[in-house]
């Protein structure tokens, strides 16, 4: 979420999930809200079909939610930035800009108006394929909006692009004026339970928890004394995508993998496999015996989350209880149990009586977390910043100014994707996920029902495509990019669009991501999951 | 504040309340803990009247009014449990225990032990099963709290078959009371469109997409509407039959393991495993509401696929360990890597799935214990 971090100064949602029923207008971007996001869509299609809110949908697919959208528009893969620059354009153009806020609140207002000056709607049409009216229509509505709210998802971030589109986001909330106020905001929707609570905590190689930089000698300093230690490492480490990278060279010898698997959700799997075979050492802690796990030297059984006490944090910034209900299966035990007593073991004990004691001691050294006690939220959870235990928590960010002072505008062109069709991959392929089924599936598909309805992987295609390509619904198709090539049945959908097909990344036995690109987002390390060649041709 | 001062007062049962225009009766003495019972009313849904069991009596008023939609008005007085509302209650709830199968209370069966009325109906022959949601149904305690039994008005014939042909959900029209909770919660809750009411009159039923089984509706198996129903009409299909509401032994409320909206949900137990899942109601940010994963999607807690003891590597099988020994290997095999090839040659991948708690150990122990940066999670990914 670098890119909300250097347009605002936090990389979390602004606003909350309630809050988007106070909005006039919605603007949903690559967000497939009513598969990722069932509840949140809940409440976009009570606002829009109960209470008269418009919606405006930006979606290389006719996903769901577009059904209840006054527009749709349907971007070419990979283009994000020029649509969002058009609008950009448009509003700039017709003098809708809130100025007030731009003059108040903002800087670098002018090199965006020159940057976005040569995106008229008729160019960015050339570029996106959305017609020129549409596109300054929607602009129209969202400017027009009192309260304008932007929700994103992976569709927006995972593209080599993604930091560029992400600012890009904020530069349209901001040259609204849409900060700081209920039903605004710019709401990234964050896909597992627990991703903002793992970013919080400093599971970042660059931050501690709190997002103190490791960088940052005082931070070091009031770390190393809280932890009483005589020094804490400076250098920021590595992503999780250069750590493969890094095992395959030998530079990185010993991995401890913790509740993740790799081994399905990594860019370029092929290459994933053998980089982990390089490793002189890898620990996997997880429930069950993963693709990752079956890796391993040592597979530590643990105890999932309703076998544990503790606290999610949940794409709306708020701190939530997690309870005991039932006793692990076996010998497993809670993560943090198991990683103090290694620590013990290496001269560092680490002696907690339970995850309240732990709690306890990162409210002091994360300033966010400060105010929230298990007490507190007993009954409902709180959002940080909460800075003591008089403060009331923060639903909305940025009320009076940003975290960063003010906003800031980015001049950003657009670059085509990495990776673009031609003869030989005529197609182009994008990813995601299916309601029925969760990440790579390690639970999902441990439970019967879930996989009845959706039990294996399927490929997404249009009529006309399944047409061109002389293949129909149940067909098992070979589908091949330039780094490899996998099978699945042919699902012909009206949410296809011509020229482009669609994999769910859930399923190990034909992993979509042995196809997708390993191309980067330069500044987050964001896999470029969503734009890649391929071609189709019927499994024999 | 006396009621000269403020006009917007009401009295109910006798005391005088405030109220705030726009409030209905039944919110009026919800807020004041005057309980009007209800079975169609739906909190989040504009009210319906079609149970006619709030009914109250007004003073002027001609007949008996539905407290659910009826604005309380200033000086109004109103009683919810005179004899003339009681009497007609009565009349209600019995209608409704005539309407399908309500054979809970079969004649004379008005004792409370489910023992009893298992075999009853094993007596009574005709393989009749005993209704899933004995112990936990609305109008059951309706009937309880009134003293009523069914044997009033004869039964209703059952008209549609019982509907199972989907993993999660199953529809037992016998017991459907036409209340259009459902249908509410499916259409104004979730929106997701999927059921409302068919037919006429004494064949209504909520059907699906043209009286199609849910399976094959616009149905995303959200079970909003299974948690509306405040009979045995819609149940959880996995538990229907084994597990009945009085074998769970205890609930604890915790939030949902999948995506970042964070529900809060209610975990059923019964020993020393989940049997079913429910929104908790009334409490940010679901207010109740579910999605077919957070509600339906827990078998894999109990999956005997769990890891269930520590595995150490021999050559190409893994065998089982102590954790004394696992522990000992990781904490040895780290340390000697780290003073051989330096911190940074060790990294940790944490998880989104874990909580806050083990996040932060997670990153203490990578910072402090192996003394490198080298952590991070799948977020980007
Ligand atoms: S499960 Fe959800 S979508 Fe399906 S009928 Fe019930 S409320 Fe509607
Ligand atoms: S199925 Fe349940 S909720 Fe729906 S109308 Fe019948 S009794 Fe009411
Ligand atoms: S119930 Fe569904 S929408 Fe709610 S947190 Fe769980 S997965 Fe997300
Ligand atoms: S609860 Fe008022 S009419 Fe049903």
């Amino acid at each position: 979420m670098a890119g909300l971090a250097a347009a605002f100064g936090s990389g979390a949602m602004t606003n909350t999930i309630g809050d988007i029923e106070q909005s006039d207008v919605i603007l949903i971007a690559g967000s497939n809200t009513t598969e990722n996001h069932p509840v949140i869509a809940t409440v976009v299609k009570r606002a829009v079909h109960l209470k008269g809110k418009t919606l405006i949908v930006v979606d290389p697919r006719r996903i769901k939610i577009s059904d209840f959208a006054h527009t749709w528009l349907r971007p070419h893969l990979g283009t994000d930035v020029a649509w969002i620059n058009g609008m950009l354009h448009v509003i700039i153009a017709e003098n809708l800009h809130s100025k007030e806020f731009v003059e108040s609140r903002t800087t670098g207002f002018e090199a965006l108006k020159q940057a976005v000056a040569r995106y008229t709607p008729e160019y960015v049409e050339a570029i996106t394929g959305i017609p020129a009216r549409d596109l300054t229509e929607a602009a129209r509505l969202f400017a027009g909006a009192e309260r304008g709210s932007i929700l994103y998802c992976m569709g927006i971030t995972q593209h080599t692009t993604g930091t560029d589109n992400v600012k890009s986001l904020a530069n349209l909330a901001m040259l609204c004026g849409n900060l700081g106020i209920a039903g605004g905001g710019v709401n990234p929707l964050r896909g597992q339970n627990n991703v903002q609570g793992a970013c919080d905590m400093g599971g970042l190689p660059d931050v501690f928890s709190g997002y103190q930089k490791v960088a940052d000698p005082q931070a070091r300093a009031r770390m190393q004394a809280a932890w009483n230690v005589d020094r804490l490492p400076e250098k920021p480490g590595l992503k999780v995508t250069d750590m493969l990278p890094a095992a395959h060279d030998g530079t990185l010898k010993a991995m401890y993998i913790i509740g993740e698997n790799p081994l399905v959700s990594d860019p370029d799997l092929n290459h994933a496999e053998k980089s982990l075979g390089h490793l002189e050492f890898l620990v996997v802690q997880d429930i069950f015996m993963t693709e990752t796990a079956a890796k391993a030297d040592v597979v530590l059984p643990s105890a999932c989350y309703a076998e544990k006490d503790g606290t999610f944090s949940n794409t709306e910034r708020r701190v939530q209880r997690v309870r005991k209900a039932v006793e692990p299966p076996g010998d497993a035990r809670e993560d943090w149990k198991i990683i103090c007593a290694i620590a013990g073991r290496m001269g560092y004990p680490m002696p907690y009586a339970d995850s309240r004691e732990i709690m306890d001691e990162l409210r002091r050294v994360t300033p966010s977390y400060a105010g929230i006690s298990y007490e507190r939220i007993e009954h409902e959870g709180i959002h940080w910043p909460c800075p003591n235990e008089e403060h009331p928590g923060t639903p909305i960010l940025h009320r009076e100014q940003f975290t960063i002072g003010r906003g800031i505008f980015h001049a950003i062109d657009w670059v085509p994707p990495a990776e673009r069709t031609d003869v030989d991959f005529p197609l182009y392929l994008t990813t995601g996920r299916v309601l029925y089924q969760y990440h790579t599936g390690t639970m999902t598909m441990k439970t019967g029902g879930l996989n009845e309805i959706a039990p294996e992987c399927f490929v997404e295609i249009s009529a006309f495509d399944a047409k061109a390509n002389g293949v129909q619904e149940g067909h098992l198709v070979t589908i091949a990019s330039r780094r490899g090539s996998i099978q699945a049945r042919i699902r012909v959908s009206p949410k296809a669009v011509a020229g482009t097909v669609f994999l769910p990344f859930h399923y190990a036995q034909a992993a979509a991501n042995r196809l997708t690109s390993d191309a980067l987002d330069p500044v987050c390390g964001i896999p470029e999951f969503k734009v890649c060649a391929v071609k189709l041709q019927r499994a024999a | 504040m006396t009621a000269e001062a403020n006009p917007n007062t009401i009295t109910i049962n006798g005391s005088e309340f405030t109220f705030q225009p726009g409030e209905t009766i039944l919110e009026v003495a919800r807020h004041n803990a005057i309980d009007i019972p209800t079975l169609c009313h739906l909190k989040a849904a504009d009210p319906t009247g079609a149970c006619r069991v709030c009914l109250v009596e007004v003073q002027g008023a001609r007949s008996l009014v539905a407290s659910c939609a009826m604005p309380a008005a200033p000086r109004m007085v109103v009683h919810t449990e005179s004899p003339k509302v009681v009497t007609a209650r009565r009349l209600v709830i019995q209608l409704l225990l005539a309407s399908g199968n309500h054979n809970c209370l079969v004649q004379g069966s008005d004792g409370r032990s489910f023992e009893e009325y298992a075999a009853r109906l094993q007596h009574a022959g005709g393989g009749i099963e005993p209704c899933p949601v004995w112990g936990d149904c609305r109008l059951q305690e309706l009937a309880w709290r009134y003293g009523l039994t069914g044997g009033r008005f004869s039964p209703t014939p059952v008209r549609y078959p019982l509907e199972d042909v989907n993993p999660f959900i199953v529809r037992d029209f016998a017991r459907c009371i036409l209340c259009g909770r459902c249908v509410q919660a499916c259409n104004e809750v979730q929106v997701n469109q999927a059921i409302h009411f068919g037919y006429r009159g004494a064949k209504s039923k909520i059907i699906a997409a043209g009286d199609r089984p849910y399976r094959d509706s616009d149905c995303v198996f959200c079970g909003e509407c299974v948690q509306a129903c405040p009979v045995g009409a819609l149940v959880e299909k996995d538990a229907r039959g084994k597990v009945w509401p009085r074998d769970v032994q205890k609930t604890v409320r915790t939030t949902c393991t999948y995506c970042g909206v964070g529900c809060q949900t209610q975990l059923h137990i019964k020993d020393n495993g989940v049997v079913k899942i429910t929104g908790v109601q009334e409490v940010a940010p679901n207010y109740g509401s579910l999605c077919v994963k957070g509600r339906f999607g827990f078998d894999f807690i109990g999956s005997s696929e769990r890891l269930k003891t520590p595995l150490i590597r021999e050559k190409d099988r893994f065998r089982e360990a102590t954790w004394e020994e696992a522990l000992d290997r990781v904490a040895r095999r780290l340390g000697e890597i780290k003073a051989a090839d330096g911190p940074d040659s060790i990294a940790v991948l944490t998880s989104a799935r874990i909580t806050n708690e083990e996040n932060y150990i997670a990153q203490k122990f990578t910072r402090a214990v192996l003394q490198t940066n080298n952590i991070d999670h799948c977020a980007r990914l």
